[in-house]
């Protein structure tokens, strides 16, 4: 079963500076008041390229990756979990914002400093308190994404908070009208800003982190366009640790900077050289939705088997950014190349870019979701798919049963296993990895 | 060629040997809560039977949730793999199997050598398995083997609304207070049952030579309500139990149906 190594494999030179963002990126957030700067909270999809126009010294903590953090850390999850509980909030809820709410209500930071150094608290930092935010910050086409910042806010005893409807429909039936909708919420959002923060805002800022915006979207897809390569330079468990930035702080000249001059130079590299993720590559799959983050070793347990998950539309879509190039094949979004003039013209362009988003179509139709899988499933050649049932994520995994049998339709086979993103007692190892033996051997890896 | 498949489920071991694709012997031994010393003892069992040895075997599969903890095996294949197997050995045109354990229910397709195209798994739920009718038998202070004859005696559908085992319990426990007879309420427990497994069944897809295998398909009870939700009469091996034990000791001896 044990399979023998076909391609030369590496480790990510990236890796660290990765890790170093991410870590960077908490730490600035605690220590924002001690510089004299801004804290503020909102989701992972917020147009978070907006209250960049506040300042230089203006951080950010998204909710969704920092839930993740959490689900990471078993014993503060379970703590977390059980914290939101006992308020009287069920366990059909997102687990993410469970998670998160837990973080508060118990006033329990992921993140601590050990010996001077800021670490994650599951590696014995000294437990600090959750950082509470100057300003909520978020955007609404889940259901639960406003609701998640309205009980944030209630919790932490009333902080301004200002929500942005982005959900006007899927990207091929966007109009003039529509995009302006949104335009006109984030002027009005950045009064909210001005008129909270007391601060001027600044649109060259605005602009500057606009453009952030597109590179990094951008060159996160052409990353992934990559993996279509035999054999695959990133497996996704890797991929969950590069996707993340783009999920910290899409906008920030850090993450834009990382995926353009760090990750997609090394990932070249490696396509031209042939270097594997996954030496023993035979079969190839890709996932959907949020993983169980507490068992992420289940991508390691496919590798025993020579199969590689190449990722999914959600690691690709999530954050990144696509279009159809001129072949007919699915590539990199072509960042906008323009000048902005104005604060107008630039949200404008802003928001047309946005709202094509791979992982909001969904929210529309299943049958949206369906066909980019399909076509992942046929550009990236696969030999199946693993769709996770996710419990804790009713935005993401709404019609994923459709895409099951749209998929299968289109001639995939297809593994379905059930779990939880954040609420790890929601997921049985033991049964996964029998199912995935199975399926494995339905491939014919076994 | 001698090869033995050992099935190491939930609730018991069963061990099948095979001589040129022949049963020769076989066991059944309850795993309790030293596994390992019962897949000694289905193990040792089945060898006696057959009147050979250890050192007599030319390849040994184990499968099934303790896989792992059989005594010795050469490789291991998931329990679907092995049912298909198994149920196309004893039904050559059966392309469906269901499979009702005592933890879990299954099901899948498969061609006609015995491959699986696609399966699907009741996870996490006790109300589509095995335990689930031995809970109810308890409620019901009946024995779990006069469940299935009692629930033929049935003289009415009473739906059972929850899906899970425990607050299907308390809905038996409401039945009794309503004065509801007991062959009824077995009825019930089963046609619950049934619905679970055959909504799980859809999902994959199903044709007409569907083949029942594992320690419930003993259960004429269950075997009615799952054939009237079917729309169809399900093919049951004799000794369905061992039909995963068999199919693991047919992969060992490298028989592939259709041929
Ligand atoms: S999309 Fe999923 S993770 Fe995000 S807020 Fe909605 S339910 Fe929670």
């Amino acid at each position: 079963m044990e399979q023998e190594a076909k391609y030369p494999t590496e480790k990510l030179k990236c890796w660290q500076k990765a890790k170093d963002i991410r870590m960077k990126f908490y730490q600035d957030y605690v220590e924002a008041h001690d510089k004299g700067g801004l804290r503020w909270a909102g989701g992972a999809w917020t147009f978070d390229a907006i209250p960049a126009g506040l300042g230089d010294d203006v951080y950010p903590i998204t909710s969704e990756p920092y839930s993740a953090t959490i689900a990471f850390d078993k014993k503060l999850s379970l703590e977390c979990m059980e914290a939101t509980e006992v308020k009287g909030y069920p366990r059909d809820l997102c687990s993410y914002m469970r998670n998160y709410w837990g973080s508060i209500i118990t006033d329990k930071f992921a993140f601590g400093y050990k010996d001077g150094e800021f670490v994650p608290r599951f590696q014995g930092a000294k437990p600090i308190g959750f950082p509470k935010p100057d300003f909520i910050w978020q955007d609404h086409i889940c259901c639960s994404h406003a609701k998640w910042y309205q009980v944030v806010s209630d919790l932490e005893g009333g902080i301004p908070m200002y929500t942005v409807d982005n959900a006007v429909g899927p990207s091929h039936e966007l109009t003039d009208s529509k995009i302006k909708y949104v335009v006109e919420q984030l002027k009005d959002g950045i009064k909210f800003l001005e008129k909270t923060t007391k601060r001027d805002y600044d649109d060259e800022l605005l602009y500057k982190a606009i453009r952030n915006h597109f590179v990094s979207t951008s060159k996160w897809a052409e990353a992934c366009a990559l993996n279509k390569a035999i054999p695959a330079p990133l497996d996704e468990k890797s991929i969950y640790s590069l996707y993340v930035l783009g999920t910290l702080q899409k906008a920030g000249k850090q993450v834009a900077d990382f995926y353009e001059k760090d990750l997609l130079p090394e990932v070249q590299d490696r396509v031209k050289r042939g270097i594997a993720a996954v030496p023993n590559e035979s079969f190839r799959v890709m996932s959907d939705t949020q993983p169980p983050w507490s068992f992420l070793s289940i991508f390691r347990y496919l590798e025993k088997f020579g199969c590689v998950s190449i990722g999914s539309l959600y690691t690709f879509g999530l954050i990144g950014q696509w279009e159809v190039k001129k072949d007919g094949t699915w590539g990199a979004k072509t960042i906008p190349n323009m000048e902005f003039s104005s604060r107008d013209q630039a949200l404008y362009e802003y928001v047309k870019y946005e709202l094509h988003k791979p992982e909001w179509q969904h929210f529309y139709s299943c049958h949206f979701k369906s066909d980019l899988m399909i076509r992942i499933a046929k550009e990236w050649k696969l030999s199946g798919v693993m769709l996770h049932y996710n419990r804790g994520c009713e935005g993401l995994t709404v019609g994923i049963a459709e895409n099951r049998l749209a998929l299968l339709d289109a001639g995939f086979p297809v593994m379905a296993f059930e779990g939880n993103n954040a609420d790890e007692r929601e997921f049985d190892e033991a049964r996964t990895k029998a199912k995935i033996n199975a399926f494995m051997e339905t491939l014919g890896a076994k | 060629m001698i090869t033995m498949g050992i099935d190491l489920g939930a609730k018991f071991i069963k061990v099948v040997i095979l001589k040129d694709n022949k049963i020769i012997a076989k066991s059944n031994v309850l795993a309790g809560f030293e596994v390992d010393k019962s897949a000694q003892k289905a193990v040792d069992n089945a060898l006696k039977d057959a009147g050979i040895t250890k050192d007599n075997l030319d390849k040994v599969i184990s499968t099934g949730a303790g896989e792992k903890l059989a005594p010795f095996y050469d490789e291991t294949k998931s329990v679907v793999g092995c049912d298909s197997l198994g149920a196309v050995y004893l039904h050559p045109a059966a392309r469906s199997v269901i499979d009702v354990g005592a933890e879990e229910g299954r099901g899948m397709r498969c061609d006609e050598t015995g491959k699986i195209l696609d399966f699907e798994v009741n996870e996490k739920c006790a109300a589509g398995a095995g335990a689930f009718t031995e809970a109810m038998s308890r409620a019901l202070e009946v024995k779990l083997e006069d469940l299935g004859d009692l629930s033929l005696k049935a003289t009415e559908d009473i739906p059972m609304n929850a899906q899970c085992t425990v607050f299907a319990e308390s809905e038996v426990v409401t039945m009794v207070h309503n004065n509801v007879s007991k062959a009824n309420m077995a009825k019930a427990v089963h046609d619950a049952m049934a619905s679970r497994i055959t909504s799980m069944v859809r999902k994959i897809g199903f044709n007409k030579d569907v083949v029942l295998v594992g320690g419930v398909a003993n259960n004429i009870g269950f075997v009615g309500s799952l054939n009237k939700d079917l729309g169809l009469k399900v093919v049951v091996p004799k000794e369905p139990e061992f039909v995963g034990a068999l199919g693991a000791a047919l992969a060992a001896a490298g028989w592939i149906g259709g041929k």
